[in-house]
């Protein structure tokens, strides 16, 4: 294979690239799913392929294709050459990437358990029981429980001398039982341990084995059943919410993590996912948050969906804070961004979409740093409030400032106790605002690192795997309750 | 483009290769490329050749999913191999009673040469119209326009053989001043149809006019949607309501319906696959052709659409709306119409005396699917409407309001209607714009 990407770059350079990568990308995913005791989906899938991305003219042009031997690279290096010629017939600057980048190395994720060969009849198994369990609750409609899990080796290589080999293995798993009631038109969901199908981490089998999803089943299809018959979610604009650490998962990844990114800020993608509040005179600056909101954007933190050894255009993974105490001190970068702010090198956050796309800015895990409360004593220390837990539904606006969550489940907190269950709980507010109103965040005892392999951007569209540690935390004057 | 006989080359070899009681082979074939601009220049651009074998054993009732794009004689029965490891782990399924068996497909011509061998030149060229028009405007473009070839064929051992080549072109922009923004977007079959001036025109002309908003307070108001903004309302009823699985699974707002008043007596909505004038594909993903359906006729709910599994569940014929498999959404519809009414669609604002004018919405999303309740916010060019005409540039509004309420207060339907595709659900969508009184704005961006 190095030959035969050592031969791609070779092409580039005579045919006049300045700079050229490519990138040879295996994919395999499994997929198993159980739905109401039936096996849904078995499934594996494998893609690959090679994408071809050179610099020509001062322009950037990028080609891919599944068919991967010679003639083929020959065939898409002269394409993207010539798509490169024809970007630059409209452009205003040149690209510029900034000083050389040179890395051999390569990365592995660590796991213990390999998903790829672990039983699939015990697969099969453990999520048929965790459907039984479920769907021993009278009153659901429908249980489902999946797996899923993915193997990618990259390689990459440079002109400038880098070549890199990583394989990235992800497991996930999740449950969900589904309660209605044709009589008042009621649809109630539950979801364990989060919604949008599942929880997923760089990890091996192990992690599906932690998650317990028999042991929780239960519980999931009573809380669904229940919901359907539970007191609507009271309207107010003052309200104390406390967010479980997968909806604040959820809130970090649209309300920070996204107007992080440097290529929204410059308007890369204004015509379709939006730009950003967070312009540039604002770093270093601007009160994003309470003195008790720490964020941090870290590509090596164990575990984390957005988990690497190096980024897509061969820089390292990296830590980088992006809020102190509440002032917003960082972006999520490129090599040709960093340049145009002037901020020195990548913090190595180009992450591309399998072998087809071309990397673009993405999240790796941006997680809110824990604080110091207990879980219990931040309950006991709300005398008036309501508990929201696990997503249901996300909005928020091009710029990245109006926002409203729904989630399954809420809980009326009076006195410092949780008192009567809540459904459809929505809550609506401004980011900044919301963030400033941050008063606590739990401990390490409760931060987790959520997965989320759902994130969408980028045209052609591109889905990338995000990681979010977060623990609960407590806002204030918050509005809640919009649906009528 | 690998054409018909390669196809079937591919389709043959896989049949050859399995040894199961049925089997079933998908082939996908894309050549797609994508010319991307952003602050008045091209600052990405693609292209992708891809092939998807997808192949779908059956041994007895226990079935196995396999897919690969490795083409090679070892990749196909690797993949073929591996479909059948699967199926010997599965369980059985009891639903399963066979694949579909030949049926005759209506052929839809859809492939135009020019947009399959339009070139990274000829995009540029486009591109550059609309970035010369914003500047001379004092405004700055951003945008897509893509061409693609798409080949997708179904084959079974029952003797299921169908083939679809199709082309289309999708551009969009947006246009921006420092407080403003205007939105525009075409698609067509034929990319000579795409006319880059009227496009520039249109998303200029509104972001000049969106220029210093003011904010509104929220409530319910009297809207003109766009096209752009009524695609949404179709994607949602899509997604939550014209399903059988949404119907068996009690999730859908037309369970217990059919037959009744379930929207304004002029709205009619059907989905249909072979309509020559939209992006069609004759036959869906188990190789049964595609039916009309109406979804909603003069608003009566008449009929969602089904794959095998939901309608054998029922006792009744497939409409020919499956997914691949293994597919747990169910039964989609692809190819959603809503029929246009008699009002030109420069007239519809007269029927206004106090409203707004929303060009398109934003990241949508569910909020209550029985109630097609759903929250998101205005983009790209929001107005006050008084006495008929347009006053004011707005600051965008998020709403929660319920599109089946919308389409049960409707005033006006435009004559006019306009066509879209959408990349993420491969859907494709003809809509008209509406009035319709009663829209629930529930916050602004101050």
């Amino acid at each position: 294979m190095k030959d035969i990407t050592a031969r791609a770059l070779n092409i580039a350079q005579v045919r006049g690239a300045a700079y050229a990568d490519i990138r040879v990308v295996s994919r395999d995913t499994q997929r198993v799913a159980v739905k109401n005791g039936k096996v849904e989906a078995l499934q594996q899938d494998e893609t690959q392929g090679f994408g071809v991305r050179v610099i020509v003219n001062g322009a950037w042009g990028f080609a891919a294709s599944s068919r991967v031997d010679v003639h083929e690279i020959e065939r898409v290096v002269n394409q993207a050459i010539a798509i490169a010629k024809a970007s630059a017939l409209v452009k205003s600057r040149d690209a510029d990437i900034g000083e050389p980048v040179v890395i051999k190395e390569s990365y592995e994720t660590p796991i213990k358990v390999n998903p790829f060969t672990f039983s699939m009849n015990d697969k099969i198994n453990l999520l048929l029981r965790a459907d039984e369990e479920m769907r021993r609750v009278k009153g659901v409609k429908v249980a489902r429980a999946e797996m899923a899990f993915v193997r990618e080796d990259k390689l990459f290589a440079s002109t400038e001398g880098s070549l890199i080999n990583q394989e990235i293995v992800e497991s996930g798993c999740g449950i969900v039982a589904l309660a209605t009631d044709l009589q008042t038109g009621e649809v109630q969901v539950r979801s364990y341990p989060n919604s949008v199908g599942r929880h997923q981490q760089t990890r091996g089998y192990e992690f599906i084995l932690e998650q317990k999803l028999v042991e929780n089943a239960p519980r999931v299809a009573e809380e669904a059943v229940v919901l359907l018959t539970a007191d609507q979610c009271p309207s107010s604009d003052t309200a104390t919410i406390l967010l479980d650490s997968s909806q604040l998962a959820l809130q970090i990844h649209e309300s920070c993590g996204h107007p992080i990114e440097l290529d929204r800020v410059l308007g890369s993608e204004a015509a379709y996912a939006g730009t950003s509040f967070l312009t540039p005179e604002k770093l270093g600056r601007f009160r994003y948050g309470s003195e008790a909101v720490n964020i941090v954007a870290d590509a090596t933190v164990p575990g984390g969906l957005g988990t690497f050894g190096f980024d897509d255009e061969g820089m390292p993974a990296q830590r980088t804070e992006i809020i102190r105490n509440g002032i917003f001190v960082g972006y999520l970068t490129s090599r040709e961004t960093a340049q145009q702010l002037g901020l020195g090198k990548s913090n190595g956050t180009m992450r591309a979409d399998g072998w087809s796309r071309p990397p673009i800015i993405r999240m790796t895990n941006v997680n809110l740093l824990p604080g110091t409360w207990d879980v219990d004593a931040l309950i006991a220390d709300t005398d008036d409030g309501i508990w929201m837990e696990t997503n249901r539904s996300w909005s928020i606006d091009d710029k990245r400032l109006n926002f409203q969550f729904g989630t399954e489940l809420g809980w009326e907190i009076k006195g410092g106790k949780k008192t009567r269950m809540l459904k459809n709980a929505t809550y609506t507010g401004i980011t900044p605002q919301f963030w400033q109103s941050c008063d606590a965040v739990c401990n390490e005892k409760a931060w987790i690192v959520w997965g989320t392999p759902n994130c969408g951007k980028g045209q052609p569209p591109q889905v990338a795997h995000t990681g979010h540690g977060a623990a609960p935390a407590r806002f204030r004057n918050v509005r809640v309750g919009v649906i009528k | 483009m690998l054409g018909e006989n390669k196809i079937r080359e591919i389709t043959d070899q896989v049949l050859a290769l399995s040894k199961a009681d049925q089997t079933e082979v998908i082939v996908g074939a894309t050549e797609s490329a994508l010319t991307r601009f952003a602050n008045s220049y091209i600052h990405q651009n693609v292209a992708e050749t891809d092939t998807q074998v997808r192949v779908r054993v059956v041994y007895g009732k226990k079935i196995g999913v396999a897919s690969s794009n490795d083409l090679s004689p070892d990749a196909l029965k690797r993949t073929v191999d591996t479909a059948r490891a699967i199926a010997q782990l599965q369980r059985e399924d009891p639903e399963f009673q066979s694949l579909p068996a030949p049926q005759t497909i209506q052929r839809v011509e859809a492939f135009v040469e020019p947009t399959a061998s339009f070139t990274p030149e000829q995009r540029a060229h486009v591109v550059g119209v609309l970035c010369k028009k914003a500047k001379a405007q004092k405004v700055v473009a951003a945008g897509a326009f893509s061409t693609t070839t798409q080949e997708v064929a179904v084959a079974n051992s029952l003797g299921v053989f169908a083939y679809h080549p199709g082309t289309y072109a999708d551009i969009s922009t947006v246009m921006m001043t420092d407080t403003g923004s205007g939105y525009a977007s075409f698609t067509h079959q034929d990319v000579r149809q795409v006319n880059a001036e009227a496009l520039a025109n249109e998303a200029i002309d509104k972001a000049v006019r969106a220029s210093n908003p003011i904010a509104l307070e929220p409530g319910e108001y009297t809207v003109l949607l766009e096209e752009y903004a009524v695609l949404d309302l179709l994607n949602f009823l899509a997604m939550t309501g014209f399903s059988a699985q949404a119907m068996q699974e009690d999730r859908s707002f037309m369970k217990g319906k059919l037959g009744e008043k379930v929207m304004d007596d002029r709205v009619t909505i059907w989905d249909d696959g072979c309509a020559p004038n939209a992006i069609p594909l004759p036959f869906d993903f188990e190789g049964v052709p595609r039916q009309k359906v109406t979804f909603v006729e003069n608003g009566i709910a008449r009929g969602v659409v089904y794959d095998t599994p939901t309608a054998q569940r029922e006792g009744r014929q497939s409409t020919g709306h499956s997914l691949p498999a293994p597919n747990s959404m169910g039964p989609y519809a692809m190819h959603v119409f809503m029929a246009p009414g008699d009002t030109p669609k420069r007239e519809l604002i007269k029927t206004v005396e106090r409203g707004i004018w929303v060009t398109r919405f934003w990241y949508t999303r569910v909020v209550h699917p029985m109630k097609v309740l759903i929250t998101g916010m205005t983009r790209d060019g929001t107005f006050l409407i008084e006495n008929g005409q347009v006053t004011k540039p707005l600051k965008n509004f998020r709403f929660t309001t319920s599109y089946l309420d919308a389409l049960n207060d409707v005033r006006a339907i435009s004559r006019e209607t306009k066509l879209f595709y959408n990349d993420w659900g491969s859907a494709s969508r003809v809509a008209p714009a509406l009035v319709v009184d009663g829209f629930r704005f529930t916050g602004v961006t101050a």
